[in-house]
C-alpha cells in the first residue's frame, strides 16, 4: 500500500506538467518534422496527380479528375517493358550480389595476411565511394567505339573490327550486370565479413579437431552463421525490387536511344516522361505504380519472413 | 595438410589482389587519361601506357579556373552546409525519440520509418519543389530535396543513443538540474562521437556525389557543382566549350583538349573522397555494418 503510493506519485505530477515538461523535446523535434511533413508526407498526397489530367494553369487540385485513364494508357503501352527490365534485373544483382559478397567476406576470413586483409578491405569499398556520373565516365573510357580502351587495346590488336558498344542492345544486360556488381559488391561483402568476424571462434577449432575440411567448415559453420544476414539483405532488396538505380540505367549507357529496350526502367521512364517528353500524366501514372506495388511488396516480404521466424523480420 | 593450406592461402591471395585490380583498373584507366597528349587520345584511345604524356588537361583547368573553381567552391559549400544541417536535425530529432519517456513515442517513431516504406514518387516531389517553394535555380535546390534527413540515420542514432546512453545518466543529469538542450549539447554529443562521425561521413559523401538534384533543379551554371558540370559534359560534350563563362572570358575554346580534360575534371572530382576515406575507413565501415542491422 505504502510503496504503491510513492511510486504513483511521481507519475500524477510528470502528467500534470507533461506538456512543459516535454517542450524542450518537441522543440527539438519541430524542424526535423516540418521537413519530414514537406520532404516526405505532402508529395504523398501528390500521388492524385496520376488521377488527372494535369493542368498547371489551373494548379494541381483545380486540374480535371479523369480516373484512371493514366493507367489505362500505361499498361496498354510501356508498364510491361519496364516493369520486366526493373524486376530481372534486380533479381539477378540480389543473386549475383550475394553469392560474390558472400565469397569474398568468406575469403578475407580465411586469408592470413594481416596486411593485405585490410589493403583489400579498403579498396574493394573504393567504387562504392563514386557517384554514378563517374562511373559513367570509367565505363565510357572502356567502351567508347573510337577511343575505348576495349576497342583500342583489346579488339585492335586481336585483328577485329571495333564494336559500337552503344547501339549494340544485346550486350548491354551484362555490362550492366557487372558494373553493377563492380560498385556494390565491395559494400554487401563488408556486411557479410563483419558477421563471418562476429561467429563463434571456438566452433571453427571444435570442428578443426574433428578434421573437418575447411570446404566442410565453410559450408556447416560460417553459411548457417550468415543465414539472418542473408535473409535481412535479400528481404531488403525484394523490397525494393520495384525500384532501380537511375544513374546505373539512365547514365552509365549514356541515355542511348538504340538501348532503351534493355535500359528502360521505371525510374528511367518515370524521369523521361517528367523532363524529356513532358508527358506528365504517364510519368505520374508509372510513378504511383512504383510506389503503391513497392509498398505492398515490402510489407509482404516482410510478412513472409515473419512467417518463417519472427527474429529476422523488419517490423 | 599443411602443404594444403599453403596452397590455399596462394590462390586466396591471388584472387583477392584479381579483384583488388578488378576494382582499380578503370580508375587507373581515369588518371593516366588525364594525363595524356590529346592527340595520342584521339590517335590510340585510352590507354594505360600512352605513347606520350601531357599536362595540357591541368593547364587548361588552371587558365579557367574561374569556371571549374566555382563548381568546386560550390560542391564543397554545399558538401559543409548540408552535412552540418543533416547532423542538426538528425540528432535534435533522435535524442528525444531515444527517451523512453516521451509521450507517443511510438507514434513519432512510425511517423519516421514509415517514410521508408512508401513515398509520393519523383513526380509529385519535384513538382511540389519546383512549382510551390520555387526551388528551381537556387542553392537550396542542391541542399533540400532528399539528402537534409533521412529516416534512415534518424533511426540508426536512435539506436545508438538507446544503447549507449544510460537513463541513469541522463536522470542524474536532470536531477542536478539541467535542462535537456543542455543535456543533448554537454552529455549526449560528446558521448556519440562515433555515431556522429559515422553519419557525417555518410551524409558527406552523399552530397558530395549528388547530381540528380542538379539535374531535376538547375540549369543556370553558376549553381553547377562538379558532379553536376560532369553530368553535363555527358550529355553534351560541347557544354565546356559553349559555357557562357568562357565565352565571357574570351578564353580560346577550340584548342581545348576535350578528352583528356574530361578525364580531368571527373579525377578532381573524386580525388578529396579517395584521399579522406582512408582515414575515416573505420567509420565508415561502422556504418554500413551498422546500417545492415535493423533499427
Amino acid at each position: 500500500m505504502q510503496s504503491n503510493g510513492t511510486a504513483q506519485k511521481p507519475v500524477h505530477i510528470i502528467r500534470r506538467g507533461s506538456f512543459f515538461k516535454f517542450a524542450p523535446f518537441y522543440l527539438m523535434m519541430f524542424p526535423g518534422l516540418v521537413y519530414l511533413i514537406i520532404n516526405n508526407y505532402i508529395p504523398m498526397t501528390g500521388i492524385i496527380i496520376a488521377f488527372k489530367q494535369l493542368d498547371f494553369s489551373k494548379g494541381i487540385l483545380k486540374s480535371p479528375w479523369i480516373g484512371m485513364k493514366n493507367f489505362k494508357f500505361l499498361f496498354q503501352n510501356d508498364a510491361f517493358l519496364i516493369t520486366r527490365n526493373t524486376i530481372a534485373y534486380n533479381l539477378v544483382f540480389i543473386l549475383l550480389g550475394t553469392i560474390t559478397a558472400i565469397a569474398v567476406a568468406v575469403l578475407l576470413d580465411e586469408l592470413r595476411g594481416k596486411i593485405q586483409k585490410r589493403v583489400s578491405q579498403t579498396i574493394i569499398l573504393i567504387p562504392y565511394l563514386i557517384s554514378m556520373v563517374v562511373v559513367s565516365y570509367l565505363v565510357n573510357a572502356l567502351l567508347s567505339t573510337d577511343n575505348g580502351f576495349i576497342n583500342n587495346s583489346i579488339l585492335a590488336p586481336l585483328g577485329y573490327d571495333p564494336v559500337s558498344w552503344y547501339s549494340t542492345p544485346n550486350i548491354w544486360p551484362i555490362i550492366l550486370v557487372i558494373v553493377n556488381l563492380w560498385k556494390g559488391f565491395g559494400y554487401q561483402s563488408i556486411i557479410y565479413y563483419a558477421t563471418v568476424v562476429g561467429i563463434d571462434r571456438g566452433l571453427y577449432e571444435a570442428a578443426a579437431i574433428d578434421g573437418a575440411s575447411r570446404w566442410q567448415r565453410i559450408r556447416s559453420i560460417t553459411i548457417p552463421g550468415l543465414k539472418s544476414t542473408i535473409i535481412t539483405l535479400t528481404l531488403l532488396g525484394i523490397g525494393r525490387i520495384f525500384y532501380s538505380d537511375f544513374g546505373l540505367f539512365y547514365q552509365v549507357p549514356l541515355n542511348s536511344g538504340p538501348l532503351y529496350n534493355v535500359t528502360n526502367t521505371i525510374d528511367t521512364y518515370v524521369y523521361r516522361g517528367l523532363m524529356q517528353s513532358n508527358n506528365i500524366s504517364m510519368s505520374s501514372a508509372a510513378s504511383v505504380y512504383q510506389s503503391l506495388v513497392g509498398f505492398v511488396l515490402v510489407l509482404t516480404a516482410n510478412l513472409v519472413v515473419r512467417k518463417i521466424s519472427k527474429e529476422e523480420a523488419l517490423f | 595438410m599443411i602443404e594444403n593450406d599453403r596452397i590455399f592461402q596462394s590462390i586466396a591471395r591471388i584472387i583477392m589482389v584479381l579483384l583488388c585490380i578488378f576494382c582499380l583498373f578503370p580508375f587507373a584507366l581515369l588518371i593516366v587519361s588525364s594525363f595524356t597528349d590529346e592527340s595520342t587520345l584521339v590517335r590510340d584511345g585510352y590507354s594505360l601506357f600512352p605513347k606520350s604524356f601531357s599536362l595540357d588537361a591541368y593547364k587548361y583547368l588552371i587558365n579557367n579556373a574561374a569556371q571549374i573553381g566555382k563548381a568546386y567552391l560550390n560542391t564543397i559549400g554545399v558538401t559543409i552546409i548540408g552535412t552540418i544541417s543533416n547532423l542538426t536535425l538528425t540528432t535534435m530529432f533522435a535524442y528525444p525519440l531515444s527517451r523512453r519517456n516521451l509521450p507517443h513515442r511510438n507514434f513519432w517513431s512510425f511517423v519516421v520509418f514509415f517514410t521508408m516504406l512508401f513515398n509520393g514518387g519523383v513526380v509529385s516531389t519535384y513538382i511540389m519543389y519546383s512549382q510551390y517553394f520555387h526551388i528551381r535555380n537556387s542553392y537550396w535546390a542542391l541542399i533540400v530535396p532528399n539528402l537534409l534527413m533521412s529516416a534512415f540515420y534518424i533511426i540508426m542514432m536512435r539506436t545508438y543513443f538507446t544503447q549507449n546512453i544510460p537513463e541513469e545518466v541522463l536522470e542524474a543529469a536532470r536531477i542536478d538540474g539541467s535542462g535537456e538542450w543542455h543535456i543533448l549539447w554537454r552529455l549526449v554529443l560528446p558521448m556519440s562521437r562515433p555515431i556522429i562521425a559515422t553519419v557525417a561521413l555518410m551524409v558527406g559523401l552523399q552530397y558530395w556525389n549528388d547530381w540528380v538534384n542538379g539535374l531535376y533543379y538547375l540549369t543556370k551554371d553558376k549553381y553547377f557543382t562538379i558532379q553536376v558540370v560532369l553530368n553535363k559534359m555527358l550529355q553534351d560534350m560541347q557544354f565546356l566549350k559553349s559555357n557562357s563563362m568562357a565565352a565571357s572570358t574570351n578564353v580560346d575554346t577550340s584548342a581545348m583538349p576535350t578528352l583528356s580534360v574530361k578525364m580531368a575534371i571527373a579525377f578532381i572530382g573524386v580525388l578529396p573522397m579517395l584521399c579522406i576515406y582512408p582515414f575515416f575507413q573505420k567509420y565508415f565501415v561502422k556504418g554500413i555494418t551498422i546500417g545492415a542491422v535493423k533499427g
